[in-house]
């Protein structure tokens, strides 16, 4: 019974959605304020209704409730609480109820934080966000159904695939659909500007708040999504290039431009035109993304052509509203009057390099995604396009962007002093090649291209503190005067700090271990060793072992330093018995920022078996770079002058940062 | 600057460096990607020793030897052709005899050896071309049921 209702709810939902489409928007046009108003309590039930149906599947999943097909697919009754919950969305079906509900919840959220909006754009935004949320909620009613009734209902689940019951995967979709999900704001607006036909600085304020949120949500969901595929699938990478990862990333970067973009149009009233294009394209990579990984297109065209029925319809979902806001903006983009030019050389003009930059690696990144499929689609032939393609292209591309990025807070708007910014950064260019020197020393040798990718690594971290240092005058004025200024900075510029600073942690960890990491594949029986990174690992033999609901075998190996044992390591291999599937679980040590990463393969037949241990030399740069980054979203977002309807005050506060820049 | 060379300065940067990222696209298209094929397309494919493919099919029963230590070899089949395979590491963990496997490397010179880098396995038809998984399915070939990571 209780599952009905939640599917009832769903269809509320949609018929609530329709309404919020309409009404608001002919309330919008013809000036009548009760129907505009009906879009913020539209959004609000509508939210609500698919709360329900959302928690009405997880109860079906916390009880076991096999009659349900869904849940009858993907979980067991002996699986942990947490993996049940999780189950919810580790499937198709669920994980595409969350993303509409993380929809609505937006839409929720600009209903009530958008108190300062102006009406119309209020109501036309809401509608915009309604058209989604129908188009989204029909696709669930009509194609995924979670509520589906299995009858006679089995006594025992099927169990979700294993590699998924996992922490790491039960956080991970909700964090990046909350980014993906979260630039559908940004779409909004963008639409609902193009629809008024009027636009200006004030929007860009007002978007750039949620492009900030979504753009934390989804690094914290990216980087969360690479850590998850190093640990649990036993291979030691974190990130592989795959469609599936670059679905993620794409609107990733183009977030990243448009965050950028919307700074410009904030501070400058320029750019006008090309931040509506930019907001309308990184949600619409999102759109690409869901379809990618939704449709089935990925393992191979021929998968999506024996089973279309859900690959057409978001298909179709996609068609109209990427065809729709760009046809939109074709009509309409003419009537934005764009704002004032600015020289090259000037923080306007570094900004524009980076979307210049940052678009055209997204671009990149699409055609190495798309191709394959295309290629498949027209000729037939299977290609595969990976690491190497991604390496050549994005890598160089994103090179003079990396380098370019202190010069950007650097620069004056308008016009910039080029020769007075490469000298204040010159400091920072030292130390990056003094560390390196130092690496150079301490790893007796090293290739050059990797030691001068850790330069480039520590001149944007320090890069990024020079535009605090400079600005609190430290080393100029008294200390208290110094620490008086910095405080009173505003907190964006300690985003953009530490923003800035994160990419060059990332970036150095990416190079540590591309270019030092070591890897030992070797045939191993109880008491034999084998060395990596400095530590020798003794293996000391094989236990069985059993969990809730797999069994497994677990080697134990001793790691020593200088014939002194520090630690130990356990890796195992599991079965899991509903599906009979087996999995790694790798063992992993960490030290310091380094870690060492054992997994084991088949026993021989003569009692040994074969590991794999590789030393990943800086490796949580990587996430800790990520980690930073987001940190700086967080701090960015908790500017007053960023705060969600603070339009007012924001004013006065950009006029006191703007004289305390000075 | 006036008006019109700063909007040519700009304009033009930003077209040198679109046209840069197209050569530099095209030019990974010829040099980074591996063709995915089939065993009986090899004898008509005529690959260059050294060009990387991917190399898909069924891992033939009973092809499965290991060898000294960690490096095995097993054959991998389509019913039309089959090809040796050898591999040095760690198997994953999908890997069966009978079932799906892609192997991503390159044929050595003068030999009919394929030695692989990489395996890829997954107990899943979709993995090979559907034309191939419809004529080992007509010729009672058990595939393994679908496995998708979502």
């Amino acid at each position: 019974m209780i599952i009905e209702l939640g599917h009832y709810a769903l269809v509320l939902a949609l018929a609530t959605a329709l309404i919020q489409a309409v009404l608001p928007i002919a309330g919008a046009r013809r000036a009548d304020r009760a129907l505009m108003e009906l879009a913020s309590s539209a959004a609000l039930v509508c939210a609500l209704l698919v709360a329900f149906s959302f928690t009405v599947l997880t109860f079906a999943y916390v009880t076991s409730d096999f009659s349900v097909r869904n849940v009858w697919e993907n979980s067991h009754s002996l699986k942990p609480l947490i993996y049940k919950i999780s189950g919810v969305w580790g499937n198709h079906e669920g994980s595409m109820l969350l993303w509409l509900l993380i929809l609505v919840f937006f839409s929720a959220l600009v209903a009530l934080f958008g108190r300062n909006l102006p009406e119309t754009l209020k109501a036309t935004v809401l509608a915009v966000q309604a058209w989604i949320a129908a188009a989204f909620a029909l696709f669930i009613l009509l194609t995924s159904n979670p509520f589906a009734r299995l009858v006679p209902a089995p006594g025992e689940g099927k169990d979700l695939n294993p590699v998924l019951q996992d922490v790491g995967l039960a956080i991970h979709p909700p964090l990046l659909y909350l980014g993906y999900v979260g630039f559908s704001v940004c779409f909004s607006f963008a639409v609902a500007a193009l629809i008024e036909g009027r636009i200006d600085a004030a929007w860009a304020r007002w978007v750039r708040p949620w492009t900030l949120a979504a753009w934390t949500f989804l690094t914290a969901g990216i980087a969360m999504g690479s850590y998850w595929a190093y640990y649990e699938l036993g291979w030691g990478g974190w990130w592989f290039w795959d469609p599936v990862e670059n679905a993620s990333f794409m609107p990733w970067l183009a977030g990243t431009a448009l965050l950028h973009s919307a700074l410009v149009m904030e501070k400058r009233e320029a750019l006008k035109i090309w931040t509506v294009l930019l907001a309308i394209m990184t949600f619409s990579l999102s759109l690409l993304g869901t379809f990618l990984v939704r449709s089935g297109v990925l393992t191979s065209v021929h998968a999506f052509a024996t089973d279309p029925t859900r690959g057409i319809f978001i298909l179709a979902i996609l068609v109209v509203f990427i065809g729709g806001a760009f046809s939109l903006f074709a009509l309409r983009a003419s009537r934005l009057k764009s704002g004032g030019l600015f020289a090259p050389i000037s923080r306007e003009g570094a900004l524009v390099l980076n979307n210049l930059i940052l678009t055209t690696a997204a671009a990149t990144v699409l055609t190495g995604t798309l191709y394959p499929l295309v290629l498949e689609a027209l000729t037939g032939e299977k290609i595969s396009v990976g690491a190497p393609f991604f390496n050549m292209t994005f890598g160089l591309l994103m090179l003079p962007l990396l380098c370019a990025v202190p010069f950007g807070p650097l620069l004056a708007w308008k016009r910039g002093d080029l020769t007075g910014v490469a000298q204040r950064l010159f400091v920072a260019a030292t130390v990056g090649l003094l560390v390196a020197a130092v690496y150079y020393y301490a790893m007796n040798g090293g290739p050059v291209l990797a030691l001068l990718g850790i330069a480039l690594g520590v001149y944007l971290i320090v890069g990024a503190l020079t535009d605090l240092v400079l600005r609190a005058g430290i080393g100029k004025v008294a200390g208290s005067i110094a620490w008086k200024r910095l405080s009173g900075l505003p907190r964006s510029a300690f985003g953009t700090a530490l923003a800035h600073a994160g990419l060059g942690v990332t970036l150095i960890g990416i190079v540590a271990v591309t270019a030092f990491e070591t890897e030992t594949v070797v045939e191993m029986k109880p008491g034999m060793m084998v060395d990596a990174g400095g530590y020798t690992l003794r293996f000391d033999g094989m236990r069985q072992g059993r969990g809730p609901n797999y069994t497994d075998e677990t080697g134990h190996f001793t790691v020593s330093r200088g014939g002194v044992a520090v630690t130990e390591i356990w890796s195992s291999k599991r079965l899991y018995t509903a599906r009979r599937m087996p999995t790694t679980e790798a063992g992993i040590r960490t030290f310091g920022l380094s870690q060492l990463y054992v997994s084991l393969g088949d026993p021989m037949t003569d009692g040994g078996i074969v590991v794999r241990v590789w030393w990943k030399p800086m490796i949580l740069c990587i996430w800790g770079g990520a980690l930073i980054m987001m940190t700086g979203g967080v701090v960015s977002l908790s500017d007053r002058r960023l705060r969600v309807g603070a339009p007012t005050r924001a004013k006065r506060a950009a006029g006191l940062a703007l004289g305390a820049a000075e | 600057m006036t008006r019109k060379q700063k909007r040519l300065a700009i304009i033009g940067g930003g077209v040198g460096f679109l046209m840069a990222a197209v050569f530099l696209v095209m030019f990974a298209f010829s040099q980074a990607v591996a063709y995915f094929y089939v065993p009986g397309d090899l004898a008509k494919a005529s690959l260059a020793p050294g060009t990387r493919i991917r190399l898909g099919g069924l891992v033939e029963t009973g092809s499965l030897q290991r060898g000294e230590g960690k490096t095995v070899t097993f054959n991998v089949t389509d019913t039309l052709g089959t090809v040796p395979v050898t591999y040095t590491g760690i198997l994953p963990d999908l890997f069966r005899e009978g079932q799906g496997v892609v192997a991503e490397g390159a044929f050595v010179a003068g030999s009919p050896v394929f030695v692989a880098d990489t395996v890829l396995a997954k107990h899943d038809e979709t993995y090979m071309p559907k034309d191939v998984a419809d004529r080992l399915k007509a010729q009672g070939v058990a595939l393994g049921g679908k496995e998708n990571i979502q």
